[in-house]
């Protein structure tokens, strides 16, 4: 069963425009399924799940990343006007970068140990052969100036080891940018981060969106990131998109009752006092179930959901919001943190 | 002055590696940690936190011997280690158990998890090292059978996890210090490992020193907390007062620098600008002045005291956040100053 088209009529093309992809290792080790999934100009759309929901298979898929065993199919996959279906790995090269560019979760592996962060940054460039060195150094100067890193001059002969997690973390939106790619993706930026460093980040991304005009798909676990910068929140579990609407109606009014878990077991919305944290027994199941993944850990799961699979709908009263579950409509009114 | 002796105290423990360069031509020692008094009863769970190199990591490896401390000292049950030789911590250890931040790089991966949870026992000779007696520990902390023939490598994030508390209640430790223990765990199963350290306080009063940077966490199961700086307590006290009415700005950057998962309650800025200076060159007066958005010029010049307050409250600051009055909704951060 075909889920319906999202997306309204489009203002701007979409930046990335996924429709029923698929991607599995091999033959028979599917990963990610029939996902429906754009990002239009300027927009931040953050994609939560757990491990295993295979959202970093999504996130690789789209810059060709994937190992050479994966396969991919679908029906469109779109990136800035270019066709990933089509592409070989040449094609995907070249897309790197300018098309779309990654931001990784450790920044320390991020880096060659043994170059310098002027040279790293340098061979990003090498496409621009009528650029003079100097002008690379300049451009890369300020790309580092951008991103907040104090004295960017003296950077350039620095080695990754001589900064701290959150510098590098910077040091690595500056690679991307100089890039300039429509698309910047961020496969869990802050969780190596402390706090701290983690709200400059994230105030730096969203600065970076204003400033740049750099639409961002960012993959994390951690709610409180997506509630921070996202315009549209993808639910992921078991490979395939449960639940897609814009942040407030992800926030306000979950509909899955796997997103309902996830914000249940997040402790920043269990109230102060409660010492024993909920979980979601069991486990993430691995993908390509013919039915409801979560039925085997749903609380609320009906006769419907071990017959057939459920359907991708229309719900609740926001605007862009769907969810794939039989029992969707009946669960509203679960309050989605405090003040609702 | 407290109402039950201390499982373990240390009291001004201080730890400095050699500074950088040639013997001889070397720099002053650095120091990581620097008078760190901290004390844990019996059943009580601390929560040590800060960014990194703040040194809680370090703490928690001294404390236990594994690193070895450079001046202080620590005692256990009120008596005093006689000093920081290996023979006086292995008496220690006896007693208490690490909780590595990593619990798969802390196994060997060619040791099935079953005999991995009873290498400790037959070490310290207390203990059955029996099949049956092995499942039964592992049933505590909600580890099937099956699992016990497993390779670490076999193993998820949750249930490794799970496997190294195991291994470290075999020897039914009274004091067991944790290192992110949820670090890289799933929302989802992250509450289970909590729980489960809730349960093993209950079944045998055990205390917990937890490091840790994730403060909604921290909110759930933390008796008292401990905020270090640059190896230095900036303030503690009790758990529900910290929170509530943090006394240092540093403890409301970090409480207020914790994303809340609502899109309405957007930061216009980031709480708190910069990192944590480096330990080679600390800023002089108050370590925080660099960062903190109170600072005075006496910060700059004179480094605050930590100063006991009423309520098991300990704060360095010289210009001190007042107490909150009103008592703000949980998670609700308060207007920022």
């Amino acid at each position: 069963m075909k889920p319906p088209v999202l997306k309204p009529p489009p203002v701007n093309a979409p930046v990335l425009d996924m429709h029923n992809v698929s991607v599995s290792y091999g033959a028979h080790v599917p990963a990610v399924l029939g996902v429906d999934l754009t990002v239009r100009p300027r927009e931040i759309v953050g994609i939560i799940g757990e491990s295993g929901s295979g959202k970093s298979t999504l996130a690789h898929s789209v810059l060709g990343l994937l190992p050479k065993t994966a396969r991919m199919s679908g029906e469109r996959f779109m990136l800035a006007g270019a066709d990933i279906l089509k592409a070989d790995r040449t094609a995907l090269a070249a897309l790197r970068g300018p098309s779309a560019a990654m931001i990784f979760q450790n920044p320390m592996t991020a880096f060659s140990p043994i170059h310098s962060l002027g040279r790293q940054l340098t061979d990003l460039l090498w496409r621009d052969h009528a650029q003079s060195g100097a002008q690379k150094r300049a451009r890369i100067v300020a790309a580092l100036a951008e991103v907040g890193i104090p004295d960017p001059v003296g950077r350039l002969d620095a080695f990754p080891f001589q900064l701290s997690g959150g510098m590098l973390q910077r040091v690595a939106i500056a690679a991307a940018l100089l890039m300039q790619p429509a698309l910047l993706i961020a496969d869990e930026p802050t969780t190596a981060l402390d706090v701290t460093m983690e709200a400059q980040i994230l105030h730096l991304m969203r600065s970076l969106r204003e400033r740049a005009g750099v639409s961002i798909l960012i993959i994390s676990h951690h709610l409180g990131v997506i509630a921070e910068i996202c315009d549209r929140v993808a639910v992921m579990y078991a490979g395939r998109i449960v639940e897609e609407g814009t942040v407030e109606a992800i926030f306000r009014d979950p509909r899955h009752p796997y997103t309902q878990a996830l914000f249940a077991c997040e402790p920043a919305l269990v109230p102060t006092g409660v010492r024993r944290l909920p979980v979601i027994a069991g486990e993430v199941p691995r993908p390509g179930g013919r039915l409801c993944d979560f039925a085997a850990r749903c609380a609320v799961k009906a006769a419907r959901c071990l017959e057939q699979a459920p359907p991708w709908t229309r719900s609740g009263e926001f605007p862009v919001h769907h969810v794939r579950c039989h029992g969707s409509a009946l669960s509203g009114n679960v309050p989605s943190g405090r003040g609702s | 002055m407290r109402k039950q002796p201390a499982l373990i105290e240390a009291d001004g423990l201080s730890v400095a590696v050699p500074g950088r360069g040639l013997p001889f031509l070397r720099g002053a020692p650095l120091s990581i940690l620097a008078e760190v008094s901290l004390a844990v009863r019996p059943g009580e769970i601390v929560c040590l936190i800060g960014e990194s190199g703040s040194g809680k990591t370090t703490f928690g490896r001294a404390l236990l011997g594994l690193v070895r401390p450079s001046s202080g000292s620590i005692a256990v049950d009120g008596v005093a280690l006689p000093d920081f030789s290996a023979r006086s911590f292995r008496a220690l250890r006896r007693q208490a158990a690490l909780l590595f931040q990593d619990p798969v790089s802390s196994f060997n991966p060619r040791q099935r998890i079953g005999a991995m949870m009873a290498e400790p026992r037959h070490i310290a000779g207390v203990g059955s090292t029996r099949l049956a007696d092995i499942v039964a520990l592992a049933g505590q902390v909600g580890l099937a059978e099956r699992f016990l023939a497993r390779f670490p490598h076999a193993l998820s994030g949750g249930q490794a996890r799970r496997a190294a508390v195991a291994r470290a209640l075999s020897v039914t430790p009274r004091l067991i210090v944790a290192d992110e223990p949820t670090a890289g765990l799933d929302v989802s199963v992250q509450g289970g490992v909590l729980n489960l350290f809730l349960d093993i306080r209950e079944q045998h009063d055990t205390a917990f020193l937890l490091i840790t940077h994730n403060l909604s966490v921290v909110r759930h199961i933390a008796d008292r907390i401990v905020i270090l700086y640059l190896g230095r307590v900036v303030e503690s006290g009790r758990a529900g007062d910290v929170l509530r009415s943090p006394r240092h700005p540093y403890t409301r950057a970090l409480l207020d620098s914790e994303p809340v998962p609502d899109p309405a309650r957007r930061r216009a800025e980031p709480p708190v600008i910069g990192e944590v200076p480096s330990i080679a060159r600390r800023p002089t007066g108050c370590e925080f002045h660099t960062r903190c958005p109170r600072a005075q010029p006496r910060c700059r010049s004179e480094a605050p005291v930590l100063l006991d307050e009423p309520g098991e409250r300990q704060v360095a600051c010289h210009f001190p956040l007042p107490e909150a009055v009103n008592i703000p909704a949980p998670g609700r951060r308060m207007a920022q100053s």
